[in-house]
């Protein structure tokens, strides 16, 4: 029999119903990968050390196997990360035997470039876009590739593959390239920047489902656990960490929670779940009546937040 | 899991994004929240219904105009499929958005409102979905529930389409027909019981049936080269691996190869995805292929099967649809971008304008302007290895990229 890959993807599908799937949005996300160091001089991996820029690392490798990934990935980090985030991205790191660039919100705000945000919804994920943008400029990369997806919000939608950015960082989303085919235009000028999406197509349960298909390894929080949390606004955060503020009169209580998004702490809102283990989250994500973002604070704060932060040179 | 990839086009009225939206909510793929901000923005533009275009009109100077401007992307999946939706605008002025969206599709929806019939904007929603080889074709005879859900009325709509489909090119093609009321969920996803006179298959029946995997090409294997893999490391110290994604047909280890532009022979030695090696990969998956005989390949070259050479050309004439505001000229440079390759271009001639409304071509006065389709004769600087369109659609297309401000300034579809 010949050993075609459809045919050897057989055994692997188990009781996952969209493993098959991920097949077409794999090539095409490995296509994008190659097309990225073809057209591009010093692409860069943001690794924010959540579950989608971790599912990129894996399909990095796969497009380029037996070779290393040929380039850096670069994680700007809040300081506000989880501490299981964080020593998980330095053994995935070692690991795979590539450089790691790790740039401080916590520095532009000691150069004075950024003020912290104060307050009950005080978060840095805002901040993040200078020192990105500082960090393209010191590095002069002409390619960031992102884990974000056209399914997690209404802006995204439209957002495209190759995604080209002014000196400023800036989104035009009135004049976006068209794409056309698998044809991608990454011809750009010096000082603009590509942003470049590899998993645009794919949803969350996509991303989900090839977690479990593959076997990646992912950080513990992704997984039910206990933890101190409080309630506001009906979101559960995490009372063990500083960086939350939490007013005197939110009482603490211990909860079974997992999170399905790892941004900055400050902004990322826990979820109830007894999902321990990579099948009960799966299951968990596909019988889901809650929008992945809808435990993101930030974009709560109005219905066009990610548009405008997009404009800005938010990732 | 099959990927389905489905084309819209409409105008602001014709309930396309409430088509959509209800879609979306008949196959349960609205989130709590996203019903919630849904029933929230109803409840505050005092409708007594649910507003489910507000589940796809994305940007917010859509939502203040109450139109679509680009090309947005929706996913929702059944058990048996998941299907991404292009939605795109579908006056004039967005011809391009509509050809970008029927690119990567193999299915359209086109929208008619059962009042007004067949007009102006259906033609060129089907002339779009002719010209791009979109396999299938949905033809939803919309708001049926404001025409009293008559047979007749139906029927005479079926028939004036029926007629445009005279003029098809593409006789492949497979048109249906479905009455439909979005804002009622009549034969969207459930059966109408307004409706008994209609026996077909809903909306999702059909697209549920289609064979996601059907492209429309010849068949034969195109695999344009990428980059090439060189590991340098002691493991690997001879590997040399040609990545890319295979087009057309399957390929086997075996199979004699033809590279070009050198028109070099070797056998495929080994194909690899990640640290497998198979001995067949199927068209569509993106792979890396070593080689028996060392042959000197680089980016943009391609390889064939030996006898299935295609087209080795430093000439193309092809229809292009313009994409830019500055009108494309004779004389003017582009970057011709086709498969792997980037070539610079010269425009000789630009022959005939094509109206999207089948009234037929005229002889163009040279030039070609936004949103305009037309024949163009392209001279390139070096040869570029081709199908025609019909034969090949990956193979047969190229985008023009601007000289000076790097836009995808045109498509064309080579003849």
């Amino acid at each position: 029999m010949n050993n075609t890959i459809q045919e050897i993807k057989k055994p692997i599908v188990n009781k996952s119903l969209n493993t098959l799937k991920a097949n077409a949005l794999e090539s095409e996300a490995i296509y994008i990968f190659r097309e990225v160091v073809a057209q591009f001089e010093r692409p860069v991996l943001l690794f924010s050390g959540g579950k989608d820029s971790i599912t990129l690392v894996r399909l990095a490798q796969k497009a380029f196997w037996p070779a290393k990934i040929p380039f850096p990935l670069m994680h700007i980090d809040t300081g506000h990360n989880f501490p299981e985030t964080i020593a998980f991205r330095d053994k995935l790191v070692k690991e795979l035997g590539v450089e790691l660039i790790v740039r401080n919100v916590q520095d532009s705000i000691d150069e004075g470039k950024v003020i912290e945000e104060t307050g009950k919804y005080a978060s840095r994920n805002m901040l993040q876009t200078t020192t990105l943008l500082d960090a393209i400029e010191e590095f002069k990369f002409d390619a960031c590739i992102g884990g974000a997806r056209r399914d997690e919000e209404k802006a995204r939608a439209k957002e495209r593959v190759f995604s080209v950015r002014d000196d400023f960082g800036q989104w035009d989303e009135k004049n976006q390239r068209p794409e056309l085919f698998d044809l991608l235009n990454g011809k750009i000028e010096l000082g603009q920047n590509v942003r470049v999406f590899p998993i645009s197509n794919w949803t969350e349960l996509d991303v989900w489902s090839y977690i479990e298909k593959e076997a990646i390894e992912i950080p513990s929080i992704y997984f039910a656990h206990k933890r101190k949390t409080f309630v506001r606004d009906g979101f559960i955060w995490s009372a063990e960490d500083e960086v939350v503020f939490r007013a005197e009169d939110e009482v603490v209580e211990e909860r079974t929670v997992r999170f399905r998004t790892v941004g900055d702490m400050s902004c990322t809102a826990a979820v109830e779940s007894y999902a321990d283990t990579i099948e009960k989250v799966v299951s968990e994500i596909r019988d889901s009546k809650i929008s992945e973002r809808g435990a993101r604070i930030d974009d709560k704060r109005s219905e066009a937040a990610m548009e405008k932060r997009k404009q800005q040179g938010y990732f | 899991m099959e990927v389905l990839k489905i084309a819209t086009a409409g105008s602001v009225d014709d309930g396309k994004s409430t088509l959509i939206g209800r879609l979306l909510y008949d196959t349960k793929s609205l989130t709590d929240d996203k019903l919630e901000a849904i029933r929230n923005s109803s409840v505050k533009k005092g409708y007594d219904y649910l507003d489910f275009s507000l589940a796809t009109d994305g940007l917010v100077a859509e939502r203040e105009q109450g139109i679509t401007i680009d090309v947005a992307h929706i996913y929702f999946s059944t058990p048996r499929k998941s299907y991404i939706i292009a939605d795109t605008p579908g006056h004039i002025e967005y011809t391009r958005n509509m050809v970008t969206g029927a690119s990567t599709s193999q299915v359209a929806l086109i929208l008619i409102d059962a009042r007004k019939g067949v007009i102006e904007q259906t033609y060129r929603h089907f002339f779009i979905n002719n010209l791009l080889r979109v396999k299938e074709v949905i033809v939803v005879v919309n708001k049926m529930d404001l025409v009293d859900y008559d047979e007749a009325i139906f029927e005479d709509i079926k028939a004036n389409f029926e007629k445009l489909n005279d003029n098809s090119t593409y006789k492949e093609q497979q048109v249906s027909y479905v009455p439909v009321s979005a804002l009622k969920g009549d034969n969207v996803a459930d059966r109408s019981n307004e409706m008994p006179w209609y026996q077909g298959d809903t909306i999702l029946e059909h697209l549920e049936k289609i064979d996601a995997s059907a492209n429309g090409n010849k068949g034969l294997v195109r695999f344009p080269v990428q980059t090439v893999i060189r590991p340098k490391t002691e493991e690997y110290h001879d590997f040399r691996g040609f990545a890319g994604k295979l087009y057309g047909g399957n390929l086997k280890v075996g199979d004699a190869v033809t590279v070009l532009p050198s028109l070099t022979q070797s056998r495929i030695k080994e194909i690899y995805f990640y640290d497998k090696t198979f001995d067949e990969a199927t068209a569509g998956s993106s792979v890396t292929i070593c080689l028996e005989d060392e042959v000197n390949i680089t980016r943009g070259d391609m390889l064939v099967k030996e006898d299935e050479l295609p087209t080795i050309q430093k000439e193309l004439r092809a229809t292009v649809c313009w994409m830019d505001n500055k009108q494309l000229l004779p004389g003017s440079k582009y970057f011709v971008q086709h498969s792997t390759n980037r070539v610079l271009s010269k425009i000789s001639a630009v022959k005939n304008t094509i109206a999207t409304d089948y009234s037929g071509s005229k002889l163009s006065d040279g030039k070609l302007s936004l949103n305009e389709i037309g024949e163009v004769e392209i001279k390139l600087s070096k040869p570029v290895f081709y199908d025609s369109f019909t034969e090949n659609k990956s193979n047969g297309s190229f985008i023009l990229i601007d000289e000076q401000t790097n836009a995808t300034a045109g498509v064309g579809f080579i003849n």
